[in-house]
């Protein structure tokens, strides 16, 4: 889903950071035959600086709707930026923003557990028959395709509102990329070295443990990382819909909406923000540390 | 290196390893790949078979080794331990080179210390001594076939089956490994069975060439290749081996016509 993005700028760093050393390169990358040197020059300053603009571009527009575009008695629905940054210096509210997340954590990392666990096995199973995959991918499908926030009720009413209930929700959010990539994974393995261990009567085990996990660990790290930031999402979906409970970050959210505090709300959504790209970085950081030494992320697609 | 050595049984001498009577095979879809092949290897034997591209040659190792079975005929192998090195050398990407050399001896269950013991002789063998801890990614083309043969070479098998294993190498990583192959070859005594496209492969390495016809497949011509154990890269350029060559090349295209 966010891969391509990513893929894409890990692709401009490599070409970026390839130009300083390799002038020769330069020209063949498409940059002209013309005074390379000056153009390198030019490559590290747009680097950042169009970032750096298209930031303050933001930030401008943010205080453009703020102060141009609202009316002073309507200006709690977009708090310019310096009162969302004074919330963060607040200590009352920064104390329920932080137990929130720690709540919100819990679950998250609870829910993904339970659905790393869940969707391999669930895979590696289908990955052993046909029949298994064609009586059990269908169910995979349907949760991918049924939307979450239609159960939740359902769960609500069997599993009441507390934790195990959050959990549930995230689980069944974040299952479906982990159980796809595992499968793809799992069988995408090379026919040649299926006959290599063919050849030597190795059993299912054997071909399970020492062919098909190792060569499907891209594809499900690419899995986990997907998987990772949906589950902060249902971490907070479902809080926002249970209420009650120890508030984690959607209870919070909800609460500061309701009285009003846009600039609390804004912090808050700033804090779910950054946990999200946390997970999502975390997961890219362990599978590189997993298969980073053997497999060329950049031709990552999944 | 150089030396090679311990008595080696001569052409033919030693036990059969591979028999094949009236091998045919067709494909569901009608393709008759195969038709009447007979063919017998023994240890100490080296056998090529040259052929056109879609021949149905690589058919013939699969069904040597039992990957897929014959159609009709019968294809037996009598040997306790095969080695089998593929067209590309099917290395696990994750795996350092002596992981890599030690998977065949782990998947048959052989100790540790033996399977360590194969890998390292193994891979000194080949020449790879120096680069166990690298993985694949790190190694050239010709490298990584020698890891392959590396391989094959832990299980010490009484039958060696080559599927074109030097078709996508530059020609002097070929020659080189050629040569390491025929040293190989004498050392250990096994019986090997060779496809490949090119007749001065087939002639150089061999004890003897089969020559096979295009679709379906069947033997045209066998010739006993007369070279000694003591093949060096000059032979490729005395007159008997340009002979011979004319000869294996001359039947090949009377068999694809």
């Amino acid at each position: 889903m966010s891969a391509p993005v990513r893929t894409r700028t890990t692709e401009e760093t490599a070409v970026t950071t390839t130009l300083p050393e390799a002038p020769a390169a330069a020209p063949a990358l498409g940059t002209g035959g013309t005074a390379p040197l000056v153009r390198r020059r030019g490559a590290g300053v747009t680097r950042w600086a169009a970032p750096l603009a298209v930031f303050a571009g933001l930030i401008g527009l943010w205080y453009a709707i703020t102060y141009l575009v609202l009316e002073p008695s309507k200006r709690f629905l977009m708090p310019p930026p310096q009162d969302v940054l004074a919330a963060f210096t607040d200590g009352p509210t920064m104390e329920r923003i932080g137990e929130a997340l720690a709540q919100t954590v819990k679950v998250t990392f609870t829910g993904l557990a339970i659905a790393i666990v869940l969707g391999m096995a669930w895979a590696v199973l289908m990955s052993q028959a046909k029949v298994a995959e064609r009586s059990l991918f269908p169910y995979a499908v349907a949760l991918q395709c049924i939307p979450i926030l239609a159960l939740v009720p359902l769960i609500a009413f069997w599993f009441g509102y507390g934790f195990p209930a959050r959990v549930i929700v995230c689980v069944l959010i974040a299952l479906f990329p982990i159980v796809s990539n595992t499968l793809f994974g799992l069988q995408s393995v090379d026919r040649g070295m299926h006959e290599l261990f063919d050849l030597h009567g190795a059993s299912r085990t054997t071909r399970l443990l020492k062919l098909q996990l190792p060569a499907a660990m891209p594809a499900i790290f690419a899995g986990f990382r997907i998987s990772a930031g949906l589950s902060v999402v249902g971490a907070i979906v479902g809080d926002v819909f249970f209420k009650q409970g120890q508030a984690g970050l959607g209870i919070v959210l909800d609460n500061f909406r309701n009285r009003i505090q846009g600039a609390e709300l804004f912090a808050t959504i700033l804090v779910a923000a950054a946990l999200g790209f946390a997970v999502f970085a975390l997961f890219g950081w362990l599978g590189r540390l997993a298969v980073g030494r053997w497999y060329d992320q950049s031709r990552d697609a999944a | 290196m150089s030396a090679p050595a311990p008595s080696v049984p001569a052409a033919g001498t030693g036990t059969r390893v591979l028999r094949f009577r009236d091998v045919a095979k067709a494909f569901p879809d009608g393709t008759v790949a195969l038709e009447g092949v007979d063919l017998d290897v023994h240890r100490g034997e080296f056998v090529t078979v040259v052929g056109p591209s879609g021949c149905g040659k690589s058919t013939l190792l699969r069904i040597a080794s039992g990957l897929s079975p014959a159609t009709s005929g019968t294809a037996e192998m009598d040997a306790a331990r095969i080695g089998y090195v593929f067209q590309d050398a099917t290395l696990l990407p994750w795996r350092t080179v002596l992981k890599n050399v030690q998977l065949l001896a782990e998947l048959h269950g052989m100790s540790k210390t033996a399977t360590n013991q194969a890998a390292r002789d193994a891979l000194e063998l080949v020449g790879l001594k120096g680069h166990e801890r690298k993985l694949p990614r790190a190694l050239s083309g010709g490298m990584r076939m020698r890891a392959s043969l590396a391989r094959s070479l832990t299980l010490d098998p009484d039958l060696f089956l080559f599927d074109e294993p030097f078709g996508a190498l530059d020609e002097i990583t070929r020659e080189r490994l050629n040569d390491e192959l025929i040293r190989l070859f004498h050392a250990k005594g096994f019986g090997a069975l060779f496809i490949t496209h090119s007749v001065s492969e087939a002639v150089y390495l061999s004890t003897k060439v089969l020559v096979m016809s295009g679709r379906p497949g069947h033997i045209v011509d066998t010739f006993e290749v007369p070279f000694g154990a003591d093949r060096t890269p000059e032979l490729r350029f005395t007159p008997e081996f340009a002979a011979l060559s004319g000869q294996v090349s001359h039947a090949l295209r009377a068999g694809h016509s």
